[in-house]
């Protein structure tokens, strides 16, 4: 019986959400009084990792593993809680893990809860809050089955440093054939995801044009942010579908949105209302995403958003 | 080739979401359901499929009686049989265990189901399904080639995409991009009669394997009140930012 939270890596380095699920292993695994085992591939340097709280880190070394494929990936890891006697598997909410996740609860026999915020509530009945409805409604859920795969809430939980002097460990594993072929990986021109980004700028109609999206950028490049926009937008061809955020786009759970001439439709306030801090810039003192925003600027993109990119350029200098 | 589209019937994407009975339960009251968007875009895809080489398209949803008239719809949109599996789905694997129980008895070359449904957003459905059956799968999917016997397919990473290739049978997690809104049929009044002759048959089931259980929900905190910042002091929203949220 032990809690094991798998971690992805990106170029040999622990992803960003890494540090958010070891500390929510932490938090279970003091819980249950149990231990926490940190599951990684192909990591350069553990290191970091002793200062969420493991007790022990497992990270596998294979070039077959350099690059994420469902089914090896899937099966190397039921292999790891088989042969580590894990009851309770904490996964992230990246787009690799959610594709993951389902094989890896069939294969473990666990029943598998997504989009975890909080730890359980009560463990007998093992009781978890969710976020669903998309992100307009919370729930309690409880799971009957001894075998848990918790799927957490990226940005939900947060990170909690607690220092421990992990024991190495390795086990021997077998890396399947997959029936899959990765043809080719291609990455899109922004420079940071809306995953992986602490700050969003997103822009909607009121920006009149895929032309006038260069005051998005250059916004977006001062604040080191991922840009993102309305339903509209991308439905319109203005911005590519990835940007796309809302109920059928993505889900923003990041520490800054900042919203640019979007009235702020109900899908799209579902979308980013996991969302720390909103700011609004729009014209129309009347547009719904005033009610759900913190700070409000009436105002024209087109004079507001330079301006306040200048002023953020001389702010960034004077802190660094 | 025989295709399945599972069907999850959802509240409209513009509604208010609200609770009854000591916020245990969904309220239903003047709430519109429809098609969930992700099933949508795959069961256009389908059609696709279907005008080009005359495929096949079921559609299998796991419900009570009230989802009818969502499956009429999918008749109507182009689909030529629909299964309703008679069960209150509760829980993603209880729904994928009967979904793939009905196609290992039922071969089925593709099936494609929603990434996500809008309103439970388990991420599970067809993930559980292709594990159960043993075939290939991948989701978030925004492109699909079908050749014969082999897939190419797209399926959005953060930050990009990847493409994959594999064999049939395979199961595939659609959502948008795979085709655009503007390519979402209406059904037209030809389609309509036409769904009315078309078979909807029903499946009572024998066992439900449910282990999780959803026994109460929140609504999320009401927003504290917005500070309004005057667009020529923009020093002061900086300011905020930085100083009382934290975020800069």
């Amino acid at each position: 019986m032990a809690v094991l939270a798998y971690i992805e890596s990106n170029k040999s380095k622990p992803k960003k959400n890494s540090y958010e699920i070891i500390s929510y292993g932490r938090g279970l695994a003091d819980k249950l009084s149990t231990e926490l085992i940190v599951l990684s591939f192909n990591i350069d340097s553990v290191e970091d990792l002793s200062n969420y709280g493991p007790d022990k880190i497992l990270n596998i070394k294979n070039n077959d593993l350099s690059n994420f494929n469902i089914q090896k990936y899937a099966d190397v890891i039921a292999q790891a809680c088989n042969s580590l006697s894990i009851d309770i598997i904490i996964i992230g909410g990246s787009a690799d893990s959610k594709y993951l996740a389902p094989s890896l609860s069939v294969k473990t026999n666990s029943s598998y809860v997504s989009n975890v915020v909080e730890l359980p509530s009560s463990l007998e009945p093992f009781t978890l809050k969710r976020s669903t409805y998309s992100n307009k409604a919370f729930s309690d859920i409880t799971i009957k089955n001894e075998k848990k795969l918790i799927g957490i809430y990226n940005n939900s939980f947060g990170i909690v440093e607690k220092k421990s002097n992990p024991e190495l460990i390795s086990i021997d594993i077998i890396i399947p054939d997959s029936t899959l072929t990765t043809d080719s990986v291609e990455h899109g021109s922004g420079d940071i995801s809306i995953a992986d980004a602490d700050i969003v700028v997103s822009a909607g109609r009121g920006l009149k044009g895929p032309e006038n999206w260069n005051i998005i950028e250059d916004l977006a490049k001062t604040l080191g942010a991922a840009t993102a926009c309305s339903k509209p937008v991308s439905d319109m061809g203005w911005r590519p579908h990835s940007e796309h955020v809302g109920q059928t786009g993505k889900p923003v759970a990041t520490n800054l949105y900042i919203a640019i001439g979007i009235s702020g439709a109900i899908q799209h306030l579902a979308g980013v209302s996991s969302s720390k801090v909103k700011v609004v810039i729009n014209t129309d003192p009347e547009a719904p995403f005033f009610k759900a925003a913190d700070y409000g600027i009436i105002g024209d993109a087109f004079d507001v958003v330079p301006k306040l990119n200048e002023k953020l350029k001389v702010f960034k200098a004077g802190n660094n | 080739m025989k295709i399945l589209v599972c069907i999850s019937c959802v509240p409209d994407t513009t509604s208010k979401i609200s609770f009854i009975e000591n916020d245990t339960i969904f309220d239903k009251n003047g709430v519109q359901f429809v098609i969930n968007p992700n099933d949508e875009f795959g069961l256009t895809r389908a059609m696709w499929i279907k005008e080009k080489d005359n495929s096949s398209i079921d559609v299998i949803n796991v419900g009570l009686q009230d989802t009818e008239p969502i499956l009429r719809k999918t008749l109507a949109i182009g689909a030529d049989k629909a299964i309703r599996i008679n069960s209150d789905p509760k829980d993603s694997f209880q729904v994928a265990k009967l979904i793939s129980d009905y196609v290992s008895k039922n071969n089925y070359d593709l099936i494609i189901a929603g990434r996500e449904s809008i309103d439970f957003n388990g991420n599970m459905v067809p993930g559980i399904i292709s594990e159960l059956l043993g075939m290939n799968f991948i989701t978030n999917c925004v492109g699909l080639d079908i050749i014969g016997n082999k897939i190419t397919a797209k399926r959005e990473i953060e930050g990009g995409t990847e493409t994959l290739s594999f064999d049939l049978p395979a199961v595939i997690g659609g959502q948008k991009g795979l085709v655009e809104e503007s390519d979402l049929k209406i059904p037209n009044m030809r389609g309509i009669m036409q769904a009315r002759q078309k078979p909807l048959d029903v499946i009572e089931v024998n066992k439900n394997n449910l282990f999780t259980e959803t026994i109460k929900f929140y609504k999320p905190e009401e927003k504290g009140e917005i500070k309004m910042i005057d667009s020529d002091n923009l020093d002061e929203l900086i300011n905020l930012l930085h100083n009382e949220a934290k975020v800069i």
